[in-house]
């Protein structure tokens, strides 16, 4: 497999071997700008039950760029995600074996709580999912209790969320009606609002748009756009014409494994690996 | 192929169809209808007997061995307060315990175990309740037969039946919600007080009125455990003895004079109230609590 060794971010699977051990942890990867990566895995693993999901994953997650993650379904796309903010384990019987560094912090290490994880590195949902009894306002802020931040601006907060999430203009005269009463679209932009509202410092979208017409796929596409400046934004989809529209970086995923990883560009214009050559053409998948 | 699937029509759309359709569904009108008509016969017997006793008198008197002048103070307010209690002890613990299972308890042979048994204890008469009060409450526990040993035997009785409606409504709750409250930054506590008991509320509460609307109305464990049937005197603490509405009223009915009958039936009027009014606020709050959520 070869992989132009110029590019800063990329990390494969097969090239790992030129990764040395230093203290037990795997500090360099081919081609890899240390400082650049916000989060890097070793032999991820993951398992629901006697079901292999991830088969030792070595990636490196860019700071402050838009990674995608394609692959067919089931291919542990979304798992993999879960696990960067340890939600794999949420599941009954699910289990995760290697290590994930998100800056210096070992994310499986036994001291750290998964809890305040999740709140560095938010996350938002295939299906939107607003809580039924709260308001539009409410929603945005449910996060900030939870963590027991000062919340005497909630005001400010919340409009500057829903700024963020380009939602302001269309609910800013109904903030007190219920999460739920608005459409797909706008409650997937309120999700979103919701997890900036904490100011995590990645966000990760599990095939964000796939309940979602065009229209507000769009809309989100743009809102993509607009926020990797300030975020770290790591995306799963099914979509390639999203991957290739929004993102800086491409990971294929096959059969739980990383088949490929480079800049999105040249995953698109010239994969390397026939696989993902076949999947981005449509030939499977 | 085509001529399978016709065969397979005529097979089951015979000539017949249209009179076994009618009858089918006279008897299926018939099944709403009867008991509902029964129900009607009992309840007009019932106030045609009782009406002329009610009256704020019969409402603020004790027990009396002259018929007309006996009123339900005391067992009335014997069944407020067991009520009150039984809802102290069963409401905490029958949550508690759908929350563990529900919410904490890993899927294993105990806990499908522990649900199985749940499921067959709404099920025991509740004489046998009455029974274990007797044994457990009464005398082993030195209770004696008071108020608080009234109050647990019911709640024995009434926590299978919260725990199963509140684990119902626990389980309508979607999953998508809790793991957004993950995704957040919650933990498990917060997540299930913020996000699933504030959804799955109205179910809970309906589960909770309709089996203390059921506590309320049983005699035989609460005459098990020994309530008296002549209380001349109100409660002045949970180890006082009591009489509640069902034993007064079984009390009435067993006696000679027809007198005390009509006395049962004035009795019967205020309970079936009581029991009317709960069931309507278990509804009304079911539908306030969902438009909310919606």
């Amino acid at each position: 497999m070869s992989i132009s060794n110029e590019h800063p971010y990329m990390s494969v699977t097969a090239a790992s071997n030129d990764a040395h051990t230093e203290n037990g942890i795997r500090r360099d990867y081919t081609g890899l700008r240390e400082d650049a990566a916000l989060i890097k895995t070793a032999g991820l693993t993951a398992w629901f039950g006697s079901m292999q999901a991830l088969k030792g994953i070595d990636i490196n997650i860019a700071a402050g760029k838009v990674t995608a993650i394609i692959g067919p379904s089931g291919c542990g796309k979304s798992t993999f995600i879960r696990c960067l903010n340890r939600m794999h384990e949420v599941v009954p019987g699910a289990r995760v074996e290697g290590s994930i560094f998100y800056r210096e912090h070992n994310v499986y290490a036994p001291n750290v709580n998964p809890v305040m994880l999740r709140r560095q590195i938010g996350m938002v949902f295939q299906k939107p999912n607003p809580f039924p009894m709260m308001s539009i306002k409410e929603n945005v802020l449910a996060g900030l209790p939870l963590q027991g931040k000062n919340t005497t601006n909630r005001d400010e907060i919340a409009e500057r969320a829903l700024r963020q999430a380009a939602l302001w203009d269309e609910v800013k005269d109904v903030l007190d009606k219920p999460g739920s009463s608005i459409s797909g679209g706008q409650q997937q932009r309120l999700c979103i609002a919701r997890a900036l509202a904490i100011e995590p410092e990645i966000l990760l979208m599990d095939e964000p748009c796939s309940a979602l017409d065009p229209i507000a796929t769009a809309k989100i596409e743009d809102l993509i756009h607009t926020l990797r400046q300030t975020i770290t934004i790591i995306i799963v989809t099914h979509n390639m014409q999203q991957a290739a529209r929004v993102s800086d970086y491409t990971a294929f995923f096959y059969m739980g494994e990383l088949v490929e990883y480079s800049d999105t560009d040249t995953m698109f214009r010239a994969p390397h690996n026939s696989r993902t050559e076949d999947y981005i053409t449509g030939r499977f998948g | 192929m085509k001529q399978q699937e016709s065969h397979r029509s005529d097979f089951f759309f015979t000539p017949l169809d249209g009179k076994i359709e009618k009858a089918f569904r006279a008897i299926m009108a018939l099944a709403v209808i009867l008991p509902f008509l029964i129900l009607i016969v009992l309840l007009v017997d019932t106030f045609v007997d009782g009406y002329p006793r009610l009256g704020w008198n019969f409402l603020t008197s004790f027990p009396s061995r002259f018929a007309s002048s006996a009123g339900i103070l005391s067992p009335l307010v014997g069944s407020i307060i067991l009520m009150g209690l039984t809802a102290l002890f069963a409401v905490p613990l029958g949550i508690g315990a759908a929350v563990y299972l529900e919410e904490y308890a890993p899927k294993n042979a105990i806990t499908t175990f522990i649900e199985l048994n749940i499921a067959n204890l709404a099920g025991v008469p509740s004489i046998i309740y009455g029974l274990l009060g007797l044994g457990l409450f009464v005398r082993f526990m030195q209770m004696g037969r008071s108020l608080l040993a009234g109050a647990a035997t019911l709640s024995l009785m009434a926590l299978p039946m919260i725990i199963m409606a509140a684990r119902e409504a626990i389980r309508t709750v979607p999953n998508d919600l809790r793991e957004a409250a993950y995704a957040l930054g919650a933990d498990r506590w917060v997540t299930i007080r913020k996000v699933v008991l504030p959804l799955s509320l109205p179910g809970i509460l309906t589960g909770i009125i309709l089996s203390l609307a059921r506590a309320i109305g049983e005699t035989a464990p609460i005459i098990t455990i020994g309530a008296l049937t002549y209380v001349a005197f109100l409660p002045d603490s949970v180890t006082s003895s009591f009489t509640a509405l069902p034993v007064q009223i079984f009390n009435w009915i067993s006696r000679p004079q027809t007198d005390f009958h009509v006395n049962a039936a004035a009795g019967i009027i205020v309970l079936l109230v009581i029991m009317l009014a709960m069931n309507s606020i278990a509804i009304f709050l079911r539908f306030k609590l969902q438009r909310k959520i919606q």
